[in-house]
């Protein structure tokens, strides 16, 4: 056991071993703050904890931010990562079930990273194989690890995550990201700004959540006056691959653009935020705007899959 | 005064009387758990009943449900009781009761579900019972009673 991890709960650490990452319904919030410690801790932590770990990187879906960190992460651990960026050179393409290249693939691994345009697969996945299954994305579904960073990014942004007043702009129908983070904030007391055009509301079954658990919320269609106020403005790209009708798309693709004409109107505290990739929602003017933190959120998504790989594969045990 | 006559149904032998099934929702009730040819399927629909002003009725001969039949008629409302009918005679009545889970009896209605793309046995985690409103365990879309498609 390292220094570093000498004062950390052993058991709740112990308890990740082995286990999946799949939703963020999955977790308590003393298990998130957890790894939200966690990975604090392994922003000074640079040693290599898994030698000898292979993680599987299977994605299914296009992806650079997640596969590319996750690569980045099991190195940086001394592990290493084998898998696929495209279905097409799968056995997929051949027709065999996710269950069968799961049970194929644990031969090959410690642990495996999915992202799959299904919505489910992770959970289909993570049943077929004892080693430890992390969601990657599922279809419009959640993004777990996106979520962990985008929590991490508004901690260590604002100090605190209780009592911030949190805008969400553009795609919140489609948007997983959008979903996991709305879900998980669920356990937080926090405010929260709906910005979409009516066909890409945030969907009912996660409003009628807000509204069980007591969460403030308003939904707007203009950025302004609502975004005035706010401590976080959580952009995101409009997603043309979701839309079942690309008409539709075409109405709403550059409905929002972020930058910096909106500056005098929110207040000084507005930390802006972006899953990436963007188009043309957030406009590079906006890049050296000192509280523009999405490069920096980027950037987060290595340390805490480092964190969460450590954790489920024992490494700071 | 008028002469009428009264039909009676003939009672059972051997069988299952599902009762106190929501009015209307008795053929759909038939259709969940189909029936075999030559037995006697007796349906009375919008029958008078003291608890619930309304209500269906089925009478099976020679037809004991299973249990995933019985979890698919749990799906239809709260009150449907089952007796077993043997010589005549009722020898068990079985609770219809929606457990946590609602499972292989169902799927669902989200098309980008995985469960409707791979060969998989469906789940629903059951969050509230009247009205029915469930989770899908793999693709976490929560399902009311009008989208569950009973298979």
């Amino acid at each position: 056991m390292h220094e570093l991890f000498k004062d950390i709960d052993q058991d709740r650490a112990r308890s990740f071993k082995g286990r999946d990452i799949i939703s963020p319904l999955d977790f308590e919030k003393d298990e998130i703050l957890f790894l939200l410690d966690v990975a604090r801790r392994f922003e000074t932590f640079r040693e290599p904890v898994l030698p000898g770990c292979i993680l599987a990187a299977l994605f299914f879906e296009p992806s650079t931010r997640t596969r590319l960190s996750f690569e980045s992460a099991i190195q940086r651990l001394g592990g290493s990562v084998l898998g696929f960026a495209d279905k097409g050179v799968s056995s997929v393409a051949k027709g065999e079930t996710l269950y069968d290249t799961i049970r194929v693939v644990e031969a090959y691994c410690d642990a495996i990273v999915i992202r799959h345009p299904l919505e489910g697969s992770a959970r289909v996945a993570a049943e077929s194989t004892e080693r430890p299954v992390i969601n990657g994305g599922d279809g419009a579904n959640q993004h777990p690890t996106q979520t962990l960073l985008d929590l991490y990014t508004i901690r260590k942004e604002k100090d605190r995550i209780d009592g911030l007043r949190i805008g969400f702009l553009g795609d919140l129908k489609y948007g997983r990201a959008v979903h996991s983070l709305v879900d998980t904030l669920c356990h937080f007391d926090v405010e929260m700004k709906l910005i979409s055009p009516k066909t890409l509301r945030l969907p009912a079954q996660l409003r009628e959540k807000l509204d069980s658990v007591g969460i403030s919320f308003s939904e707007h269609e203009e950025i302004l006056p609502a975004a005035a106020g706010l401590d976080i403005l959580y952009t995101t790209r409009i997603q043309k691959e979701r839309f079942p009708d690309l008409l539709d798309y075409e109405r709403v693709k550059s409905v929002y653009q972020v930058d910096r004409t909106i500056l005098p109107e929110v207040g000084e505290e507005l930390t802006i935020m972006h899953p990436l990739p963007r188009v043309t929602e957030i406009s590079p003017d906006l890049d050296d705007y000192p509280r523009a933190a999405y490069f920096r959120q980027s950037a987060n998504g290595v340390t805490v899959r480092r964190a969460l790989l450590a954790l489920v594969l024992g490494g700071i045990l | 005064m008028t002469d009428h006559t009264e039909y009676r149904v003939t009672a059972l032998r051997d069988g299952t009387v599902i009762d106190h099934l929501p009015p209307g929702m008795a053929l759909k009730a038939l259709e969940f758990i189909g029936h075999e040819g030559g037995n006697i399927v007796t349906v009375g629909m919008y029958l008078d009943s003291r608890k619930y002003g309304k209500k269906d009725l089925i009478k099976l001969e020679n037809k004991e449900l299973n249990e995933a039949e019985i979890a698919k008629i749990a799906i239809l409302g709260p009150h449907t009781t089952l007796a077993i009918i043997r010589d005549y005679r009722v020898v068990a009545k079985v609770a219809v009761n929606i457990g946590d889970e609602i499972a292989a009896v169902a799927t669902c209605p989200n098309p980008t579900c995985i469960t409707n793309h791979d060969d998989l046995r469906t789940r629903f985690h059951v969050m509230n019972r009247h009205p029915l409103r469930v989770r899908c365990h793999y693709c976490e879309r929560v399902v009311t009673e009008a989208e569950l498609e009973v298979t």
